[in-house]
């Protein structure tokens, strides 16, 4: 029950959200905090819950709630949770927490819709990490996209319709393909035993001809590649972000893209093992392609939104790299970059989001020397940039460090290309601080430092990458059932 | 005939009965609440008649089965809806608004006849009652041009396309001799050598004259027009029950008779949702008229439930009829807001006219909202669950073109959707007459948006007991 619980607080306060708006957007702004704020407790109260519970060897749901909800086709309400959606969920709500509190003073026009809609798309991904139907994946799938779609679209920058609206077509052609996909799959089953499921657990032993499951597998892979992104399927991403109000830029980085990742290592993988082996090698290259392009890329943009978003493409090129490298330890260090990428991206963000609200542009060129006037705003913008080239002693240089041991075992080359990866990001990280806060202050700039309410958002972030940084054994035992069930059906 | 059969009837004849009753209480007392009084009172009388009368076939001509029930309900239903949205639009225009009820309440007839159909004679017998009604209904505001002209221009195509269909009934009863459905597929499947010089032309041009009356492409030339033309009720109804008792009429006569089993018919109705397809969404990107584009996006929208139609079976026959379902729902709605906006003058039928609506009317432009998304085909909205169950139909028996050429075109159809949606969310402009606020009237179309938005999400959410409803409306189609 407390599963649903996760996804009824979020829409239920939502919409107490909009309502209260109209007596106080203060008011609005407090009861969305506390709404995340209790989904982030009830979650961290399950994670006490998974060292109670013992595991056996085939059933890592520690969680679950399943109702009949369609039964003309077999369509269950089944949300379930092991350690990687605990750890995703939590991240969701983490992030939620920063977004609701970045958007303090930056949203000032419709703040009841605004909260609405960042809470339903928070409901959505925590759907999207929970549930095991493969409808109600669908459905949390494209739902948590039209909220999405309005923030963007409503309170983003000078080209944020035509961001919003590619943003939308994307994803959304892309998840028509996974529907073709997810039914082909359930008439596949309904032909092998007679019964009509979306049921997760029943999917994941159907027999099908390697023909029949490579084109299946590509019509999830395509789905999930989109929202990754994937090169060549990236290119709604620095729009969306770019134009996107900094909640909306945190959620994309920090959260939707982590679904596409999620989805390759919980669907992709497991149900078409044999398909995905065969796909790995052409999955690895464009992986590889990835990081080096959007290092490239970020290191030419003079846009800070523009420069931060193309980071994730490289780092997102690590996460989809480990996945189909698909060892222990790659897949951990997948693991880990997701995590870490979320934070270290959604801060980012969030400081260039806090730059722009100050100085009313992104450009760097007008930048230069901001040390002078917020030494400690800019501290932390060096702690988050040096974190993303992955800095030892942070969490990003864990998950990356993993990623490129694990797949140094399967493929020697692409560990070497991608190790490349690692090194262009200390150029686009250095060049970042260097141009915005180091220098001379040559265009006189004086700006209010770092607000109490950023203070301590940005050192619960600071904090959280230390510890994963400095002490990632916990995380690693939560992702065990997960990574452990990998060889079993890879070989 | 006997009484049973007349009881059988009893939802056709009730509303047969309140256009004879509202037409001489005109002659005694002009009153617009009573004519829309008695006419819901009519359709409300129907719709109730729906859950007792006798399931027996009346006549060679009629059948009164679960099939038919259901699809009557549905005709019903929308009628209902349709009449409580013109109330509020007639009342701020000129003329006689009277006579308008009893030209609904005989389309309603005339489209619940095609539902209930099984024989060439009731076929052609229906489809006229609802034509010759709905050609007053186009031109009624016959003070101003577009609607006269949107009238003609109905008049004359649907004349054709009647004779087209006259035309193929011909030929098919020269070549069969019946004019029975259930007559049709016993010839046709232990008939032996078939003469098919003259059944294909005639199967062609019967699906020329269905293919007018849905607005699938290639026959869909006149969609545009009508629908920009006609009062923006008139609209939703052309929309909604002229099209689906033409396709409970089309769904019934392919199932009951095997003409389908013919390869060229296979193909041909292929080509159509295919064009359908492709002309609705592509089309409609071009246009700045809200009616144009909803009539564009209905094109597309029949050429959805042709996929359906052409997966066949009872999953292909369940999914169109939840399809339709949908579909009625969302125009009806979308209509509901365009005619809830339209002011004295002139229809809101502009983008323009919507632009910023949200911040000033936020309660309609969340409806608009809703059933555009619902067209687009967005989770949480009938619309989702009834792609999702095409989409499953077609996989089903592996049609893998026609179900990416549907992915591919609905993500085009995105396009046109959402500029709807984007212009409803845009922060006005200080200057223009954005902030005057819009005059609230009609508390019936308040109440009729409220209630689609609510059946809209029920569906989307909770499909269960509709499609057992339907399930056990074709099943009965045998």
């Amino acid at each position: 029950m407390i599963l649903l619980w996760l996804i009824a607080v979020l829409l239920a306060g939502g919409l107490a959200a909009w309502l209260a708006s109209r007596s106080s957007p203060l008011l609005c702004r407090w009861i969305s905090l506390a709404a995340v704020g209790i989904d982030f407790v009830l979650a961290l109260s399950l994670w006490t819950r998974h060292f109670k519970v013992n595991l056996t060897g085939t059933n890592n749901w520690f969680e679950q709630v399943d109702w009949s909800w369609i039964p003309q086709f077999g369509i269950h309400f089944h949300l379930a949770m092991d350690g990687l959606s605990l750890l995703l969920v939590l991240l969701t709500l983490f992030l939620g927490i920063a977004s609701v509190l970045a958007s303090w003073t930056e949203i000032t026009t419709g703040v009841g819709f605004f909260h609405f809609n960042l809470l339903w798309i928070l409901a959505g991904i925590v759907a999207v990490f929970l549930a095991l139907d493969l409808f109600l994946f669908y459905f949390a799938w494209e739902l948590m996209l039209v909220p999405m779609y309005f923030l963007i679209a409503i309170w983003g920058h000078e080209r944020r319709v035509y961001a919003a609206v590619k943003f939308f077509l994307f994803t959304q052609l892309s998840g028509l393909l996974m529907l073709i996909a997810i039914l082909a799959l359930y008439f596949a089953h309904y032909r092998n035993t007679g019964v009509y499921t979306f049921e997760y657990a029943d999917l994941l032993h159907t027999p099908l001809t390697p023909h029949a499951a490579m084109w299946i597998m590509l019509g999830f892979f395509i789905a999930f590649a989109v929202k990754l992104p994937m090169i060549p399927f990236h290119t709604w991403l620095a729009d969306a972000h770019t134009q996107a109000p900094t909640a909306g830029s945190v959620i994309l980085a920090g959260l939707l893209l982590k679904t596409g990742a999620y989805g390759l290592i919980r669907f992709v993988l497991p149900l078409f093992p044999g398909a995905a082996r065969e796909f790995a090698p052409v999955a690895m290259t464009l992986a590889v392609a990835g990081i080096l392009y959007g290092a490239i890329l970020s290191f030419g943009q003079t846009d800070l939104k523009r420069l931060v978003a193309y980071t994730s493409i490289s780092h997102l090129g690590f996460v989809l790299l480990g996945i189909f490298a698909a060892n222990a330890l790659a897949l951990q260090g997948a693991l880990m970059t997701m995590l870490c990428h979320g934070i270290s991206t959604g801060a980012l963000f969030i400081l260039v989001g806090a730059l722009q609200q100050r100085m009313h542009t992104r450009e760097m060129d007008s930048m230069g020397g901001l040390w002078a006037t917020i030494p400690r705003f800019s501290g932390a913008a060096l702690f988050f940039a040096l974190a993303s080239l992955g800095l030892p002693g942070l969490g990003d240089f864990i998950g990356e460090f993993l990623v490129l041991i694990g797949t140094y075992q399967v493929n020697v080359a692409m560990a070497a290309v991608a190790a490349i990866g690692v090194l262009a990001a200390t150029f686009y990280a250095l060049r970042f601080v260097q141009r915005v806060f180091q220098g001379p202050n040559s265009h006189a700039w004086q700006l209010p430092d770092l607000a109490v309410r950023e203070g301590v958002m940005l050192s619960a972030m600071m904090a959280l990458l230390l510890w994963l940084g400095l002490y990632p054994q916990p995380v690693f035992r939560l992702f065990t059932e997960t990574v452990n069930q990998f060889p079993a059906i890879w070989r | 005939m006997t009484a049973s059969d007349l009881f059988a009837l009893l939802p056709l004849l009730s509303v047969a009965a309140t256009a004879v009753i509202i037409m001489l209480a005109v002659a005694v007392h002009r009153s617009h609440a009573l004519a829309l009084a008695l006419t819901l009172l009519g359709l409300a009388g129907a719709f109730c008649s729906l859950f007792f009368v006798p399931l027996r076939p009346v006549t060679p001509l009629l059948i009164i089965d679960n099939y038919a029930l259901f699809f009557m309900g549905l005709i019903v239903a929308a009628s209902f809806a349709v009449a409580l949205l013109a109330y509020g639009y007639l009342g701020a225009r000129e003329g006689n608004r009277e006579e308008f009820y009893i030209l609904i309440l005989v389309a309603t007839l005339g489209a619940m006849v095609l539902a209930a159909s099984t024989h060439f004679a009731s076929l052609f017998l229906g489809l006229e009652i609802l034509s010759v009604a709905l050609y007053a209904l186009i031109a009624y505001l016959h003070g101003r041009a577009l609607p006269v002209e949107a009238g003609i221009k109905y008049l004359v195509l649907a004349a054709a396309s009647a004779a087209f269909l006259l035309f193929g009934i011909a030929l098919i009863y020269a070549g069969l001799g019946t004019m029975e459905f259930a007559r049709m597929a016993q010839l046709l499947t232990n008939g032996g050598a078939l003469d098919l010089t003259m059944l294909l032309p005639g199967v062609a041009l019967i699906v020329t004259g269905i293919g007018f009356k849905l607005a699938l492409a290639p026959f869909h030339m006149w969609t545009p027009d009508v629908y920009e033309g006609a009062p923006v009720p008139v609209t939703a109804f052309v929309a909604t029950v002229s099209k689906g008792g033409m396709f409970a009429l089309l769904l019934r006569y392919f199932h009951l008779s095997g003409t389908h089993s013919f390869a060229p018919v296979v193909l041909a109705f292929s080509i159509i949702a295919v064009a359908s397809m492709f002309a609705g969404n592509l089309l409609a990107l071009l246009q700045n008229n809200v009616k144009r584009i909803l009539a564009y996006s209905s094109i597309a929208h029949m050429g959805y439930l042709l996929v359906a139609f052409q997966a066949g079976g009872p999953m292909g026959a369940s999914a169109a009829a939840f399809y339709l379902v949908a579909y009625f729902v969302m125009t009806l709605g979308a209509f509901g807001v365009v005619s809830t906006l339209s002011e004295r003058g002139r229809d809101a039928d502009l983008i323009d006219d919507y632009r910023g609506l949200f911040w000033r009317r936020p309660a309609l432009a969340l409806v608009f909202t809703a059933m555009l998304l619902s067209l687009a085909g967005i989770p949480l909205t009938a619309g989702f669950l009834g792609k999702f169950y095409i989409v499953a139909a077609g996989v089903s028996v592996g049609e893998w073109a026609l179900i990416l050429i549907l992915a591919i075109t609905s993500a085009i159809g995105l396009f046109y959707y959402l500029r709807i949606v984007v212009a409803l969310y845009q922060q006005p402009a200080d200057s223009d007459r954005a902030h005057e606020p819009i005059p609230r009237r009609a508390p019936a179309s308040t109440l009729v948006l409220a209630a689609l938005t609510m059946i809209l999400l029920w569906l989307g959410i909770y499909p269960t007991p509709l499609l057992r409803l339907i399930q056990a409306a074709i099943g009965s189609l045998g």
